[in-house]
Parts: C-alpha cells; structure tokens; sequence
C-alpha cells in the first residue's frame, strides 16, 4: 500500500493556484499545441459581435452608406461599453473610415468622433467637434450633455455647467438635473446637489429607463461616498447593481468603497468574474492585500497587471494613468513613479479620484502638492477621504 | 484595527479566491508585436498576431462555437500568412525585400492567445535602412497599432505603426548625431597623434616663432612669439580645412602618393628653412600653402573612415575639430617650453641639428613616397 498525503479540498486549491496563475505570466514564449483537439482560444462570447456581422458584410459592400456606418459605429460602441472592451472602438472608428478625417464629416459621423475621441481620452479634438456641432444644431441634446461630461471630467465647471443648463429645455428633467447635480455637489454645493438629484430621481422612477437610473444611482452613491455616508452609499450601489451587475464604472467605485471599508472579500466576489478589465483586476489586487496570506496569488495579479500596463505604454497609451498610479503606489510600493503618474493623469482629468491619488502619492513621496491643493480650494470639492489626506498633508509640512 | 473578514472560516477564503485562477485575459485595444532580427541582406521575422483579430478578418472558427482549437487554426495557416503578410512589405533603397513565410505557433499575451508568424526576407542590399509599409487591420480596426523592434547587432529600435502612420523608415546605422560627431573628433585628434608628418611641419615651422625673423635672436617678448605661432597655426588650419571640406564634399581628389609625396617635401622644406633661411617673414604664408596640401591627405584619411550620408556635415566638422585640437595640444606644450628654453645652447642645437634630423627623415619619407619604395625598417 502506498502512502500518499491527503490533502483537503482547500488546500489543493492553495496549491493548484500558483500553477494556474503562473501560465498566463510565462508570455509571449511561442510553442506549438500537442493536440489538435486543444482549445487554444475562446472568442469574445454572447454574440454580440456576431450578430454585426451581417451590418458588417453589408457595410463592405458599400462603405460610403452613412446610414449603415453610422448604424454599425453606434453598435460597437455600445458594445465597447458593455463588454468594456477597447477593441469594438477600433471597429467603430473603421466603420467610419470615409469621414473620419474629414475637417466637418456629416453631423452623425462628428458626434460619434466626439464619442470616439473622449473615449480615449483625446479631450480637446472631443470637445472641438462638439463646439462645431452646438455650433450648427444647437438642439443637439446628444452633444450638450457629452460637451458637459467631458469639461466635469477635465474639472471646467463654469462651462460644464452652462452646458447642462442648455439641455433643461432640450432633454428630459432627469438628465438635465442630473448633468448639473453632478457639477454642483463637485463645486461647493454637495449637500444641495445631492438632495435635488434624490428627489428628481423618486419623481421621475416611472419614466426613467435602466441605464440612465444606473447613471444617477452610481453618482448618488458616489456622492454619499464623499460626504462619508458609507451605508446611504452602499444602498444606492446596491440598487444600482440590481439593474445592471456588469456595468464596470459602477464595480469599480463599489469596489473603492468596500476597500475603504477594509471589506476585500466582498471587493474579490464583486469584481472577480471581471478580471478581463484592468481596472476591476486593480481593484482584485488591492483587495488580495487587505487579506493575509494571499502572497502568491497576489504576486501573480500584480505581474499580470504589470504587463498590462506595459503594454497599455508600449502602444503609447495613456488611458489608465489613473489606474497605473494606484498600481505603482499602492501594489509596487514606488510612490515616485505614482507621483509622476498623477501628475500626468492631472493634467487631463480632474475628477475626485484624480485629486485622491494625486495627494496619496505626493503624501507618500513627500513630494510637492501645491497644484491640487489649491485646486480643492477654489473648486470647493468635499471629500471626506480627500479632507483626511489634506490634513495629513498639512501635518507633515 | 478590526478586520471584518477574520470572521470568515479559512476554506470560504480559499475557495473564494481559488476561482481567481480562471483565465485573466485583458480587454485591452488590438495590438500586433513584430519582430525583425536583421543581418546583412536577410531578415529573421517573428510576427504576433492576436487569434481574436485574425478571426474577425478571416474567419477561423470554422463550426462557430466561439472557441478556437488548434486544428482550426492549422487549417488556416495559409490563409493567415497570406493575409498577413500582404499587408507588410520591407525594402531597402535598392527595392523590396523577398518575403517567404515559415512556420506558426502560439503564444500567449497579456489578452489572448496569438499566432506567431515566423517569416524570412531577403533585401536586395545590406540593410541600412529599414522602409516599413504596414496595413495589417487598417480597414478593420482605426485604433490597431503594430508594434515593431527590430534588432540589428547590439541596437535595438523600436516603432509604433498605426493606420494613420503606416509607412516609417527606420536608419539600422544610427548611433545618434551627438555620439557621431564625437567619434569624429576622436578620430580627428587620433590621426594629428599618430601623423608625424604633420607634426614635423608644424613643429618646423614653429621652431623659429621665439626668435626675430629680421636678427634671428631670441625674441624679447612671449607675445610677439604668441602672435607668430598664432598666425602660422591659423594659415595651416585654415589652408587645410579648405582642401579637407572641397575633397570631401565632392569627387575632387588627388593621387594619394602624389599627396604624401608633396607632404614629405613640405617636411623638407620647412626643416631646411631652419637651417637656410628661405622664407623668412612669410612663413605663414608657407604654412598656407602646404596646408592645402595636408588637407588633402586628411581627406584621404576621412574618406578611409567613411563619412556616414545622414550625418556628412556633422562627421567632417567633427573630425575638422578634432584635427585643430590635437594641434593645439601640441602647440600648448611646445610655445611655453620653447619661449623658455630659447636663449640655451640646447634651443639652438634643436634649431639646426635637430633641423637637419627632421630634414633627413622627411627625405626618406619623399623617397619611399615616391618611388614606393621601402628605406626604413617599419
């Protein structure tokens, strides 16, 4: 009789993990399949994509038909943002190919390159198309609210907000109070802000569609969030969840709270089956540090994500600043190199959680602040999370 | 500080993060990875490209149920050469280069599997410079890039295409115009260092700087010295720089054995002024006269270095630079002791006996020169 160890289920599994996460780590080594049987790849799933392949063919065979291509751009970029995935953007912009350069493509054509753009993060080519599109159809419900994300984001609420203010009479009472809310409970008037988006959400719960209470739903939460009324928050995630359990935003601001809150199991199950985005594998990693004896399995998060980034850089994008600067402070103890990131990340976004890496990273690094800090001032951005560090930063000059 | 998750027993901890383990392939936008190893006429290629994308052009699911095997993808190997690389060319100034496909595997990146497209290519000349034409996805996928390093002995370069930027060249030879032109001017220094030649004739010329032209007594000041070296150097430099740049830039050259030749007998000539005064106040003018005559022997040198096409002008003033600091080097060590050691029994020995060895040497020089003929050992 032989002996041989037994081992409960568990701690095979311990044991199995560093195998199964180090194969995607030993990259970009060529080998050649032992059977033909094996499964080498698995196609991004749910048909999505193959249901737009009949549009596809058909937009072949005649390319200059602007109903089609914009039909097609319109449905990739849809999926670009339920699948979260970068690569339909690319098919979108394709699809648009006998426009694209073009100084003034037809109006549709120029709204879906606004989209396009501030997708990627181009902000000024995004908003020049938009100025040229108010310019010409000022009715443009579409290209107001994009005009008015895009300069949130970029933290230019003046304009923002008389963005927002030309939509009351062209889109409905939902979406024009939400677009000024959001800027509101950003510059100085949260508490106000946020109680007027509440109750217009209540009122309007009967007209409204899904995605667009997820919307309001996720800004809610975020702005308990920052005033620090973490179980509001939650609720509001929680509701947000129940309509829409993919949408990545809102998994990754979910996450954040829960991660505040020292809660990384509830972070691993939340985000665990979205491990394909970057930000959400972020948001896993971190999670992984909160629990004890995760080394290994961290270890192995931490060098995918790392390629990931190395990738994201070798084709020159910027995209994940942001996420990347989490990643280098946080996950890789460079709090210089996280520095240097939020600093370029600043200057293209300014969004809250732009302002909070920017200070953990010039807390840790010792490094120079001044440029947010004055920023949080004239804004009137509150913020619990970002108020605590402030202090912190204030305590240790 | 109170953690909430002690309170979860160990095995739900490790379940929970055993499915962690599924495959984490990132969403990231479509990107190929290019390799070209390049040596001499030939080129090694290794071309990545994702399964996904090559789906999405050509099909390779053949049943349709979304998941890739290795049968599928053999099947195709054809058809993804083919595709491919129609849409990737390479030349050289001479012409394209011949593109013959190998064998594929499979490799992992960080959003999926890819194929990987060995290739190899012929140029029709040494590869110097590298032109890449690059469409793969182009009509496909706007935001596809290629990413592309190509290794070329112990230089690597590297470059991003893209529809919009899908024709590049890139230069293989290109230590950067900065470390160029220092090499330059090294070799410059190098080539006043060991051309003794040029080192007589100036020295020559100089020795009789800390005199009086009209008495041939010490001169009284350094300064009258300084300017009399100075204005010696300056016709040299000036004279040999005009032959050095005219030879350079254009077919204009001479006999190299006529050159050396002419050089060995300015050797000659100058030494023997020393001892028979013949140019007494013009020896400026003397030393601008032959001073072409040594440019023309620094281009030869140039042109046995080679001067690279795309950084002609930088390289000539380099190696230009390089000649005028060595000489200066020289000059900075012989007026000082020169000026000192003037008025001795020594200085005056070097003038006339030292003289008559340089002027010995420089015959043989012009003989061997010539008749190419060998006089000396070495």
């Amino acid at each position: 009789m032989t002996h041989s160890i037994i081992l409960s289920p568990s701690v095979r599994l311990w044991l199995l993990l560093p195998l199964l996460l180090l194969a995607p780590a030993a990259q970009a080594t060529p080998y050649l399949p032992t059977s033909g049987d094996q499964v080498i790849e698995v196609l991004p799933g749910g048909g999505g994509a193959r249901q737009l392949e009949r549009l596809r063919t058909a937009l072949r065979a005649q390319p200059q038909d602007l109903a089609l291509a914009t039909s097609l751009a319109r449905r990739y970029i849809a999926l670009a943002r339920s699948d979260t995935d970068p690569r339909y953007l690319g098919y979108a912009q394709a699809a648009l190919q006998p426009w694209w350069a073009l100084a003034a493509p037809p109006l549709e054509v120029r709204m879906l390159r606004a989209t396009l753009l501030q997708s990627t993060h181009h902000f000024d080519a995004a908003l020049k198309d938009l100025d040229a599109i108010i310019a010409i159809a000022p009715q443009h419900a579409q290209a107001w609210l994009t005009r008015a994300t895009v300069l949130t984001v970029r933290g230019e609420y003046a304009k923002a907000s008389a963005s927002c203010a030309r939509l009351s009479s062209l889109a409905s009472e939902l979406i024009s109070i939400t677009c000024i809310a959001n800027i509101g409970s950003l510059s100085g008037r949260a508490a106000h802000s946020e109680q007027l988006l509440e109750k217009t959400l209540q009122r309007s719960a009967s007209v409204t569609t899904p995605e667009l209470q997820v919307w309001v739903l996720t800004l809610l939460a975020e702005m308990a969030t920052r005033r620090g009324a973490a179980s509001v928050a939650e609720e509001r995630f929680q509701a947000a969840l129940a309509l829409d359990p993919n949408d990545s935003y809102l998994l990754g601001a979910y996450a954040d709270l829960l991660l505040d809150q020292e809660r990384p199991l509830e972070v691993v199950k939340l985000v665990k089956e979205h491990a394909r985005i970057d930000a959400l594998l972020l948001r896993q990693a971190l999670a992984l540090q909160q629990i004890p004896g995760s080394g290994v399995t961290l270890a192995a998060l931490t060098k995918e994500l790392s390629d990931r980034f190395n990738a994201a850089l070798q084709r020159g994008d910027t995209v994940h600043q942001r996420e990347q600067a989490r990643f280098e402070l946080q996950l890789h103890n460079a709090p210089k190199a996280a520095l240097a990131l939020a600093q370029k990340n600043w200057a293209v976004q300014k969004e809250a959680a732009d302002v909070r890496i920017y200070l953990e990273a010039a807390l840790k690094a010792k490094g120079d602040a001044g440029p947010v800090l004055n920023w949080i001032k004239t804004s009137g951005l509150e913020d619990v999370a970002v108020n605590k560090l402030v202090q912190q930063l204030k305590a240790g000059a | 500080m109170m953690r909430r998750f002690l309170r979860f027993p160990s095995i739900v901890l490790a379940l929970l993060l055993g499915c962690l383990s599924l495959p984490a392939q990132a969403h990231k936008p479509s990107d190929s990875y290019l390799k070209l190893s390049v040596a001499e006429q030939t080129i090694a290629g290794q071309w990545d490209i994702a399964l996904r994308d090559l789906d999405y052009a050509i099909g390779l699911d053949r049943n349709g149920d979304g998941r890739l095997t290795w049968d599928e993808i053999r099947s195709h190997h054809q058809d993804i050469a083919g595709y491919a690389l129609q849409r990737l060319t390479l030349a050289t100034g001479a012409g394209a280069c011949a593109v013959t496909a190998g064998e594929q595997l499979i490799a992992q990146h960080t959003d999926g599997a890819y194929s990987v497209l060995r290739f190899q290519a012929h140029c029709p000349d040494p590869v110097d410079m590298l032109e890449i034409g690059y469409r793969l996805f182009a009509d496909l996928d706007a935001q596809h890039k290629g990413l592309v390093q190509i290794q070329h002995g112990d230089n690597t370069s590297t470059a991003i295409f893209s529809p919009e930027q899908a024709q590049q060249s890139i230069a293989l030879r290109n230590p950067g115009k900065l470390s160029q032109f220092g090499a330059y001017v090294l070799h410059g220094i190098w080539h006043i260092w060991i051309g003794f030649d040029h080192i007589l004739f100036l020295l020559s010329l100089l020795l009789p700087a800390v005199l009086v032209a009209a008495t041939g007594h010490p001169s009284e000041s350094l300064k009258a010295s300084f300017f009399d070296v100075l204005k010696v150097v300056t016709a040299f430099t000036l004279a040999h720089s005009i032959t050095l740049t005219l030879a350079s830039l254009s077919p204009l050259s001479l006999p190299s054995r006529t050159i050396e030749s002419l050089i060995a007998a300015s050797v000659v000539l100058a030494a023997l002024n020393n001892i028979v005064p013949l140019f007494r106040g013009r020896r400026p003018s003397v030393a601008f006269v032959f001073g072409l005559i040594h440019g023309f022997g620094f281009a030869s040198v140039l042109a046995d270095l080679g001067l690279p096409r795309d950084a002609l002008a930088i390289s000539l003033f380099g190696f230009n630079l390089g000649v005028e600091i060595g000489q200066l080097a020289i000059v900075a060590v012989f007026l000082p002791l020169a000026f000192l050691l003037r008025r001795s029994w020594f200085y005056g020995q070097l003038l006339t006996k030292g003289s008559a060895l340089i002027m010995l040497l420089a015959s043989v020089w012009l003989v061997e020169r010539a008749f190419d003929i060998r006089l000396m050992p070495v």
